[in-house]
């Protein structure tokens, strides 16, 4: 009997490793929360007529790419076991526990590689949860799975590739651009041109984006940060600040902002995953061997930006990577696949992502700029003076410590945007490095699943033990 | 006022009808939950612990700050959940939340 390979996420990764698999015998299941494939990167339309834009005016310059995923998903769907608008909201040994939308259930695995993406990384500033603030990924989202923009005079700031990214495709769909405003100075990018070059095709659409926006006239600036967002209980005034203190308003009814992205890891964390601190992305990681091997945890792989972002081209090399991990496991070769080669390849995407940090960095500072009235936690509305009391008076030195004194963290969205935050605050507040106040860690279930779900599995597991 | 997002392609599709609040509200096939009750009002909700209205943020099933009720009482996460004719959607708060 082949390996039994359970594959989250239908992403580039979650997509690759799925056909590396078929292609040397084994019949993987993939799991992905969405009703289609491709992730958020290479996110299709819903299947429904009506939805006429092509694939260049929904990738752009990366089209091909999500164009040759869609095909050879297509060749391979037969010999896959594809299990779209599921959720795998528990790992526990080696059973997943699944949630669709009809059903719950568990599926026992001997091989689990996690595919599970990313998401915006946040730093809030006053204001942040009026109605019109969206992440960068969620105003791309709005466009490019439904047609519409967030608003129709739009702000967008924070940092990062998808800063100029969205803005640009906002532009070119025909949306009304209040300003692009780069946290980051200029001298950042600056500073990074000649290691961006040696990406050369990536530093040319990048540099395209910005192009296009200057001479479309519409205002970009940089080293500014937003600090506060007005408005009757709607968005209509946004504020910032530059790094040497100089202030400045952006009419606007509509904002998006970010600052790069943060690996989705709870399921890591779940299925037993170490983590350790990486400083380039100032986040955990799930650690593992350069193939995507989680460190001393058999049977657990990790591919894709939910390992550490690396970008989507990235993602498809560390897909088949992390299948390549699994075959050579079970004792199965992988013919026509140099791994070598796409070592060497990962490599240079390391590389290419330190430029890319520095040349949008995450304000590591943000904590003396987050004020004690700003909503730290959307999900449970812990302030960030909440949260510093509890730093400071309860002698919590730890972040899952400061959750159980004042919920930070322990709502519905576990942390996923408060905890980049959080942790600032909490170093700067105890005047400790970053990495030692921990994270939050991953809980079951990692998204909200109805009760009778969680019942129902339950009953099966029992029912299983029973026979 | 005028709903908050905006439409720029994709129009031409199949209409669906459903309740928000108790007001009737056309949508399209395809709309997320999100995409029709923000392409009518401003906001989509208002928060459990009073600190004002949301309108959701992440798009992507992430920040879970898009929760809203079907008539039934089954609670839905507006952003990827899509339009249903006859759907009859509350928004507010709970009774005793």
């Amino acid at each position: 009997m082949t390996a039994r390979v359970l594959i989250v996420g239908a992403g580039p990764a979650g997509l690759r490793a799925a056909e590396m698999l078929v292609e040397h015998g084994i019949r993987p299941i993939l799991v992905d929360e969405a009703p289609r494939i491709g992730g958020q990167i290479y996110r299709l339309p819903p299947n429904v007529p009506g939805f006429q834009r092509s694939a260049n005016q929904l990738y752009g310059f990366d089209a091909p790419k999500a164009h040759a995923l869609y095909q050879r998903f297509a060749q391979l769907q037969e010999q896959v076991d594809y299990l779209p608008n599921c959720l795998v909201y528990d790992v526990i040994d080696n059973r997943a526990q699944i949630r669709g939308p009809e059903t719950a259930e568990s599926i026992d695995f001997d091989a689990l590689i996690l595919a599970t993406g990313a998401m915006d990384r946040m730093v809030p500033f006053t204001g942040w949860t009026l109605p019109g603030i969206y992440s960068l990924g969620g105003a791309q989202i709005a466009l490019k799975h439904q047609g519409c923009a967030i608003g129709s005079s739009i702000v967008f700031a924070g940092t990062g590739p998808l800063l100029f990214l969205v803005a640009y495709q906002y532009a070119r769909a025909g949306a009304q651009i209040a300003a692009v405003i780069n946290s980051a100075p200029r001298s950042a990018m600056l500073s990074q041109a000649l290691k961006l070059a040696a990406m050369p095709t990536v530093l040319a659409k990048g540099l395209h984006y910005l192009n296009w926006l200057r001479q479309h006239k519409i205002r970009v600036l940089h080293g500014w940060r937003p600090m506060r967002a007005t408005g009757d209980c709607h968005l209509s005034l946004l504020e910032f600040i530059s790094d040497r203190g100089d202030t400045l308003e952006v009419d606007c009814d509509a904002a998006a902002f970010g600052y790069g992205l943060k690996p989705e890891t709870q399921l890591a964390d779940l299925a037993g995953a170490h983590f350790a601190f990486d400083p380039l992305n100032r986040q955990w990681l799930p650690q593992t061997d350069p193939y995507g091997r989680a460190t001393d945890r058999p049977g657990l792989y990790l591919a894709g930006d939910g390992a550490g972002i690396l970008g989507a081209d990235a993602a498809e090399l560390r897909g088949k990577l992390a299948a390549a991990a699994v075959l050579s496991d079970h004792g199965l070769g992988f013919d026509g696949f140099d791994p070598n080669a796409a070592l060497r390849q990962m490599q240079r995407w390391q590389r290419y992502r330190q430029a890319l940090e520095l040349a949008f960095p995450f304000p590591d500072d943000c904590a003396a700029d987050i004020g004690d009235e700003v909503m730290l936690c959307r999900c449970e509305a812990v302030t960030a003076g909440d949260f510093r009391g509890v730093c400071g008076q309860l002698g919590a030195r730890d972040l899952n410590r400061a959750k159980a004194y004042c919920r930070l963290g322990m709502g519905r969205c576990q942390g996923r945007l408060c905890g980049p935050a959080a942790a600032e605050i909490m170093a700067a507040e105890l005047g400790v490095s970053i990495d030692s106040v921990g994270r939050l860690r991953g809980q079951a279930p990692v998204k909200p699943v109805p009760v009778s779900a969680l019942a129902a599995t339950v009953g099966t597991a029992t029912g299983e033990a029973a026979e | 006022m005028s709903g908050q997002f905006q439409r720029l392609a994709d129009q031409d599709r199949q209409p669906v009808d459903l309740t928000i609040d108790g007001t009737a509200i056309q949508a399209l096939e395809g709309d997320t939950l999100l995409t029709a009750i923000l392409l009518h009002r401003d906001h989509l909700r208002q928060s459990e612990f009073g600190d004002g209205a949301r309108g959701g943020f992440c798009l992507m099933g992430a920040c879970q700050d898009c929760w809203v009720s079907a008539a039934d009482g089954s609670r839905l996460r507006a952003c990827t959940t899509y339009v249903v004719q006859g759907m009859s959607i509350v928004t507010a708060p709970e009774a005793g939340a």
